[in-house]
């Protein structure tokens, strides 16, 4: 198993505005222990992608993209094109090439 | 691990609808959702056969999304309308001229014909000029309220028999709630509605008033429409914020809340003894009013007079501010004597002279500049400051008394920003 993840990060329908208004990101993650060795993660899920993004990611206001531990209510995550809700939310544990998607519902209509 | 579509239909599902809590895969999703709207649009008889219909079109998700059911619908059931493009364009650079590229590319995509009219051209004010005098506390009170009547206007200009704007069930659900949080009894009876207007005007329609935002924003995504999403750059409305934020939280935890909400607005109701304001045209505008003078009249007044707040501050505040007015007026009326003396001449022109004038012959015609027309005025101001002022409480977050009821579902189109969902949306 190799060292890094890889994962293309995307935002869109406002929610780049708080990311440099740059929609897509290919990242590369360390491994889960060595970026949070306090944690008691062994896996990259959802809930520690949200940590990493908020640490590297994130440019501005952060309450309005984070809430607690997860997504602001309004945001929604796509896993690969399909809404997370369908594959346990934070609790989703991410695999190489993944492709994850924030949309926020919250912009001008 | 993929989940399959509950239809059976052998896919994998890509989304859980909230309203439902179906899993459905991309095709069985897209056929519910504009179904359903169908069926509101069928269940509410909403349209005639042969009607001319104006979408209010701000380039936002919902609007977008609203033009792209409504066509596809149109051609599938054979409604037999004349869709088309109704945009407003408030002038806040930065903002609106973008998303205004975004509704000329649907006007390409949908192949509607789409009509742009400018606050500039019908009140001879642009948003960023309205903010410069008034600052940005209150703005949105100004844009609501005139991009209501610009509608009606441009609805008139097209000759429709209706607008369809972009309101979502989330939407609906937070204006029921600002309604309850304002005491607003009498928005609070009709902001459920799904068709809205009074003799004499041109009604509303809500074909997406059962529809979550949430469906919207992946029907849109699921399809790739293209569609706009910033933040206005004016200021958002806190009161609002808050209300759309709890819902947020709630709808987490129980998705169903939304339409719960909607229905209780809808089966709620209001005590035989409580009096609601009847409507009745503009004295001055002849649009749909519920004073002697309508809103977006005194709004405009106040900012031809240099009096931007003479619809919106606190009594005491107007009241000095009006008396300011009196006295510069006095000092021009002196000056238009002494010039009257001077040159013997009225009227040697045909602008304005009274100063602070910027009357665009649209609204406010009457001004001629001669000094009966002054005192007139003056008049004319104090009497409206009396008709209108507003209580001094906390209600005024946005410039809106529970008793100001003139702009009819004002808030539902207010600012569409975060300031409110607006909303033509223009969602309006």
């Amino acid at each position: 198993m190799p060292e890094t993840l890889k994962l293309q990060i995307n935002f869109s329908g406002g929610a780049e505005l708080l990311f440099d208004k740059i929609k897509k990101h290919n990242i590369e993650l360390p491994s889960v222990r060595k970026y949070l060795p306090d944690s008691k993660a062994e896996k990259w899920t959802i809930r520690e992608l949200l940590v990493w993004i908020k640490g590297n990611l994130l440019k501005e206001r952060p309450e309005l993209f984070l809430q607690g531990d997860s997504v602001r209510p309004g945001i929604l995550v796509l896993i690969n094109d399909a809404d997370w809700e369908l594959f346990g939310e934070l609790e989703y544990e991410l695999q190489q090439n993944d492709n994850i998607m924030f949309i926020s519902t919250l912009h001008g209509g | 691990m993929p989940v399959l579509c509950k239809t059976g239909c052998g896919k994998n599902a890509v989304l859980k609808r909230p309203k439902t809590g179906d899993v459905l895969c991309k095709d069985c999703f897209f056929w519910a959702f504009e179904t359903e709207i169908h069926y509101t649009i069928i269940k509410g008889n909403l349209f005639k056969s042969g009607d001319a219909v104006a979408v209010a079109a701000s380039g936002g998700k919902d609007s977008t999304v609203l033009a792209h059911v409504l066509k596809t619908l149109n051609e599938r059931y054979d409604y037999g309308l004349n869709l088309m493009l109704l945009s407003i364009d408030e002038g806040i650079t930065g903002y609106r001229d973008d998303s205004l590229e975004t509704v000329k590319r649907n006007r390409d995509d949908y192949e509607m014909s789409l009509k742009i009219l400018s606050y500039k051209d019908l009140y001879g004010w642009t948003m960023d000029e309205i903010v410069e005098q008034i600052g940005r506390k209150n703005n949105c009170t100004f844009c609501g309220v005139f991009r209501r009547q610009a509608l009606d206007r441009g609805a008139a200009m097209l000759n429709v028999k209706c607008i369809a704007t972009g309101h979502n069930a989330d939407d609906i659900a937070e204006t029921v709630l600002m309604n309850i949080l304002r005491g607003d009894i009498a928005r609070l009876k009709r902001c459920t509605a799904i068709s809205t207007g009074s003799e004499g005007t041109i009604p509303r329609v809500k074909p997406l008033k059962y529809t979550y935002e949430k469906e919207i924003v992946m029907y849109a995504h699921y399809k790739k429409l293209v569609y706009f999403s910033t933040e206005c750059i004016f200021a958002p409305n806190a009161y609002r914020g808050h209300a759309r934020a709890l819902l947020k939280d709630l709808e987490k935890i129980r998705p169903s809340c939304i339409m719960d909400i909607i229905y209780s607005g809808e089966t709620m109701a209001v005590k035989e003894d409580v009096s609601l304001p009847s409507q009745r045209t503009c004295s001055r505008c002849k649009f749909v009013s519920s004073q002697e003078v309508c809103k977006a009249c005194v709004l405009l007044e106040g900012l031809n007079k240099g009096l931007p707040k003479l619809g919106i501050g606190k009594s005491s505040k107007a009241k000095r501010m009006l008396d300011e007015y009196h006295a510069k007026q006095q000092m021009s009326i002196d000056e238009l004597n002494k010039e009257f003396q001077a040159n013997n001449c009225i009227a040697k022109g045909k602008t304005c002279r009274s100063g602070g004038c910027k009357s665009n012959g649209l609204i406010s015609n009457d001004c001629q500049g001669n000094k009966n027309k002054n005192e007139h005025l003056n008049e004319k101001a104090n009497e409206m400051l009396t008709v209108y002022l507003l209580p001094d409480d906390e209600c005024i977050v946005n410039g809106i008394s529970p008793t100001d009821n003139d702009q009819e579902n004002f808030e539902e189109i207010a600012c569409e920003g975060s300031c409110g969902g607006g909303s033509i949306s223009i969602a309006f």
